[in-house]
């Protein structure tokens, strides 16, 4: 079979769902007769017509807002943002209205809000960003974040399956150069569930999106030159986070780095840091550390934005600090 | 008689007796259950804050009054009228306003913040104005995407007609010829800043052009012409027409809640509007000296609503309070509950109940 990248694995998770299940619709700025920014619904609105793939006015709030009413009514819309840095329009629908929907007032809200995300893409401040830790503090949300062809498309079906209002980040650096074959239709990868990307007995690196691959090649790196054992967990769900996958890791290696992408005051790695306190104090042999993007808005010029953004060679110097402490 | 400049209106339907002796019900009802709570929050018994609509029920009446009921409805703070006309008892406003543990939300939200989508068809709104525009646009969307034959109406007030949301939500419903009605009910006031220092434009209904879609101005006191024109607006939207906004003028009697002096707004203009223009006074005079309804039938009606509001603050006042451990439960379908955090280790713990009530707003299959 020919190997698919991960936008193939977007475009056909959308596919399939909609197939199996006539709930699901689509909205979106553009996403129909020109079939998105980066084409991940091309082609859908001629297979599935204008009543399940709907173009809409450039209205983030209005289109999260509609969504959640279509879906207190049993649809399962899934809204694309045209970029994801644009789903701060939408902050107040998501975080006050969808999310407290269940909990307040008992209206069912299965919506999924899906978008191109991240940086090294020269993009620009405004076409680069890592929303994530913006959402991670609102109970009612789940967020996905996948790195993989299969998580891409398995984690989609998941949160389109789900039943509650679920963000999906798609790392957009990843979108084309990432290619696997595709999984079958009844691969779902479950929400909350982390993934060992790669084995190791020395340290912990737990991370998720395009940081997984920075990871990696750190930990390739490290076990070439320096015999260093480097396990790499990605999160794959960031929430709810997984506390069971990195505890284990954490117990077994005693000494570990978080890495992502997204602003280091604030982001994700600071609620890892405090879990892994609260849970694995015992167990480490180092404090935890983290490598993250500098406290800047993502910067255009390729000199500025490759300095603000962790590489591969940030992380393998986080490494052996922390294999020498 | 203080009346602000409406748009005509030929040929008001009077309705049949019984539709106007219901319309009487549910207004005086409207107004006797908001007395009982003022009297309620007087002793306390009203956990939080108590928003009337004194001088306001013909809006909310008349317009609910023209809904079926698979249709469906999103109330502002001052449409308890229209939650009630619409299947909203007055024991689950009692027990949402006293925050009862057999509540519509279970304690967890206030007032008419409550919904039911099952059957009776209204969505409780949250306190982020104009959010429930884009929200109807999606439901009213749904229907017309189904083919079904139902409408969906959404109120705002004056305020919340400079939110962003008001105006992505209308113009999408505009674009996608959602079968939405928007009243903006024009009371004069939001909390103390007045309409003019809301809005530059003269009318409300005039931002309807601006969205491709026709506006109208309405007496919001009469009752009648209410029920008239949001029909009307109901007819266009079922036949596939697209969607309608009302601007109801209306005057807001009291402060923004129970503990607002209202001391920003001139006494005698207050008096004016209670002495000249209460929709209730005007519509029982109508009923009596138009429609020749007589006092006594006025009378029972009003006799049984207080009968009704006695008996059902009897059953509220009897409810259980919350049970602090339920906070828990609900945020999420899977998993059903959240645990406790460690400093609560002694107190009853959430995370051992599973169980997925059937109600708890997720469609099976």
């Amino acid at each position: 079979m020919a190997e698919a990248t991960l936008l193939d694995a977007i475009r056909a998770g959308l596919i399939e769902e909609m197939e199996r299940d006539p709930a699901v619709v689509l909205l979106g700025e553009d996403i129909g007769r020109y079939g998105g920014a980066f084409k991940a619904t091309d082609g859908l609105l001629d297979r599935f017509g204008p009543d399940r793939v709907i173009d809409t006015p450039i209205s983030e709030a209005g289109i999260v807002g509609a969504a959640a009413g279509m879906a207190h009514y049993g649809l399962r819309p899934v809204v694309e943002m045209q970029f994801i840095d644009f789903i701060s329009c939408a902050y107040d629908m998501l975080t006050n209205y969808a999310a407290t929907a269940r909990y307040r007032a008992f209206l069912p809200c299965p919506i999924v809000v899906r978008g191109p995300s991240g940086g090294y893409v020269r993009g620009g401040p405004f076409h680069s960003q890592n929303p994530e830790a913006a959402f991670l503090h609102t109970p009612g949300l789940k967020i996905a974040y996948p790195s993989t062809v299969d998580d891409a498309k398995g984690l989609l079906k998941a949160a389109i399956r789900d039943d509650d209002p679920v963000l999906f980040f798609e790392h957009k650096y990843l979108y084309r150069r990432i290619k696997s074959e595709l999984p079958g239709a009844d691969d779902v990868v479950p929400l909350g569930k982390a993934r060992v990307a790669r084995e190791g007995k020395d340290l912990t690196i737990v991370t998720y999106a395009a940081m997984v691959w920075k990871s990696l090649e750190a930990a390739e790196q490290l076990a070439e030159q320096e015999g260093l054992s480097v396990e790499v967990i990605d999160l794959r769900t960031l929430l709810p986070i997984d506390d069971a996958t990195i505890m284990a890791s954490v117990r077994k290696t005693n000494r570990v780095l978080l890495v992502h992408e997204d602003t280091v005051t604030g982001g994700l790695a600071g609620e890892l840091t405090a879990r892994i306190n609260e849970q694995c104090f015992e167990w480490l042999d180092a404090p935890v550390r983290r490598v993250a993007a500098h406290d800047v808005p993502l910067p255009y010029a390729p000199p500025l934005e490759d300095f603000v953004l962790p590489q591969t060679s940030d992380i393998v110097r986080a490494c052996r600090w922390l294999a020498a402490y | 008689m203080v009346l602000p400049e409406c748009d005509p209106i030929s040929d008001i339907d009077p309705l049949s007796p019984e539709s106007r002796l219901a319309l009487y019900r549910w207004m005086r009802l409207t107004r006797t259950l908001e007395e009982r709570l003022v009297a309620l929050y007087r002793q306390t018994k009203v956990v939080g804050g108590l928003f009337r609509s004194l001088g306001q029920e013909a809006c909310a009446v008349g317009s609910a009054f023209a809904l079926q009921r698979h249709d469906a409805m999103s109330p502002l703070i001052r449409n308890l009228g229209s939650m009630l006309v619409k299947g909203a008892t007055p024991v689950e406003v009692l027990r949402q306003y006293m925050a009862k543990g057999d509540s519509p939300t279970r304690g967890r939200e206030l007032n008419i913040h409550f919904g039911d989508v099952v059957d009776r068809n209204f969505i409780g709104q949250i306190s982020h104005l104009g959010d429930m525009v884009p929200v109807m646009a999606g439901i009213t969307l749904t229907f017309r995407l189904r083919r079904e034959q139902r409408v969906g109406l959404v109120y705002v007030g004056d305020g919340a007609t400079s939110t962003g949301a008001f105006h992505e939500g209308i113009n999408f419903a505009a674009v996608q010829r959602c079968p939405m009605i928007v009243i903006v009910e024009n009371n004069a006031y939001a909390y103390s800043t007045p309409t003019r220092m809301q809005c530059a434009a003269e009318r409300l209904a005039d931002k309807a052009s601006g969205y491709g879609m026709p506006g109208v101005r309405v007496d919001g006191n009469d009752v009648l012409a209410m029920h008239h024109v949001t029909r009307a607006a109901v007819e266009r939207a079922r036949s596939g027409e697209g969607p309608t906004l009302i601007e109801a003028m209306t005057f807001r009697r009291k402060g923004h809640a129970e503990h607002d002096n209202q001391h920003y707004v001139d006494p005698a203009e207050i008096a004016r509007w209670a002495e000249e223009n209460d929709p209730l006074d005007r519509f029982s005079h109508r009923l009596q000296h138009e429609f020749g309804v007589d006092h006594q039938t006025l009378a029972s009606v009003d006799a049984d609503v207080a009968r009704e509001v006695d008996e059902a603050t009897d059953l509220a006042e009897a409810s259980p309070p919350c049970d602090g451990g339920e906070a828990l439960d609900g945020v999420y379908a899977d998993p059903p509950s959240m645990p406790t955090l460690w400093y609560r280790g002694d107190e009853k713990s959430a995370v051992a109940r599973h169980e997925r009530p059937a109600s708890w707003g997720t469609h099976d299959g």
